[in-house]
């Protein structure tokens, strides 16, 4: 006979494994630490479990063509799918190319708009990022003549 | 006890355009002080909005977010009057909430 304790010991295992699988409904996944850390563009989406993205028109990304000051770079990104579970600015030179991950709510616009660092002229990609799991992106080079990681 | 967000939520049409421009100093960790030590990271990490008290904004922000961090969204059906509340929450646990009154 299972005593009480080891009903409670097994269930929490099997909470641990379906929270890590992203299998429990409704439960607030912490944040993606790993994600933001990550060392390069393909390190962040393996980190974030995603496939790497397609291009689509329907992801736009609005940024500057040359950024005097990339400690401040403002970028604007939207999207017109349907469907969009979240979406993702990525700048790929950075130290750390994820900026900032969305998550997209019925009430809201699928536009976002915030500033970024930038250390060096690179790439700048905005990612939708599907409830089917599929992620199609925008980008758009940016020119940075003063670098804003402080390196 | 950071600054105050400056929030400026404007009704245009049926939607509400929100404005944010919040106070931290997002080191990235990437700095190293004068003595050639690192700076140690401090950033916000979870921002969150509501109109009036359901949420409508949920982000999680890198050390890449810039300094004194500006946000812009745009609420799709709202009026004048309504409240916005936005809050963040940072590495070292801090956090922070305002409101705004939709104009």
């Amino acid at each position: 006979m299972q005593t009480r304790r080891e009903v409670l010991k097994r269930s929490g295992v099997v909470a641990a494994l379906l929270l890590g699988a992203g299998l429990l409904p409704g439960a607030a996944l912490a944040y993606q630490k790993n994600a933001f850390e990550a060392k390069s563009f393909e390190d962040a989406f393996k980190a974030l479990g995603l496939p790497m993205p397609v291009e689509s028109a329907e992801v736009m990304l609005t940024a500057p063509d040359i950024a005097e000051n990339g400690a401040v770079v403002p970028m604007t990104m939207a999207s017109s799918l349907s469907g969009v579970k979240k979406m993702l600015l990525l700048v790929e030179k950075n130290p750390s190319p994820l900026i900032a991950q969305f998550m997209v709510n019925a009430a809201v616009d699928i536009q976002y708009q915030t500033r970024a660092k930038m250390g060096e002229s690179c790439d700048v990609y905005a990612v939708a990022v599907m409830a089917d799991g599929k992620t199609f992106f925008a980008r758009k080079e940016v020119k940075v003549t003063l670098g804003g990681c402080g390196g | 006890m950071a600054d105050p967000m400056r929030i400026r939520a404007q009704a245009a049409g049926s939607k509400i355009n929100v404005r944010v421009l919040m106070s931290h100093e997002m080191e990235s960790g990437q700095r190293k002080d004068v003595n050639g030590a690192p700076i140690p990271a401090w950033h916000i990490q979870e921002v969150s909005a509501t109109h009036n008290g359901v949420e409508v904004l949920n982000a999680e922000w890198g050390p890449g977010v810039s300094k004194n961090p500006y946000l812009q969204f745009t609420v799709k059906n709202g009026k004048a009057g309504d409240k916005i509340n936005v809050t963040w929450k940072d590495n070292k646990g801090e956090s922070r909430t305002d409101e705004a009154t939709v104009s």
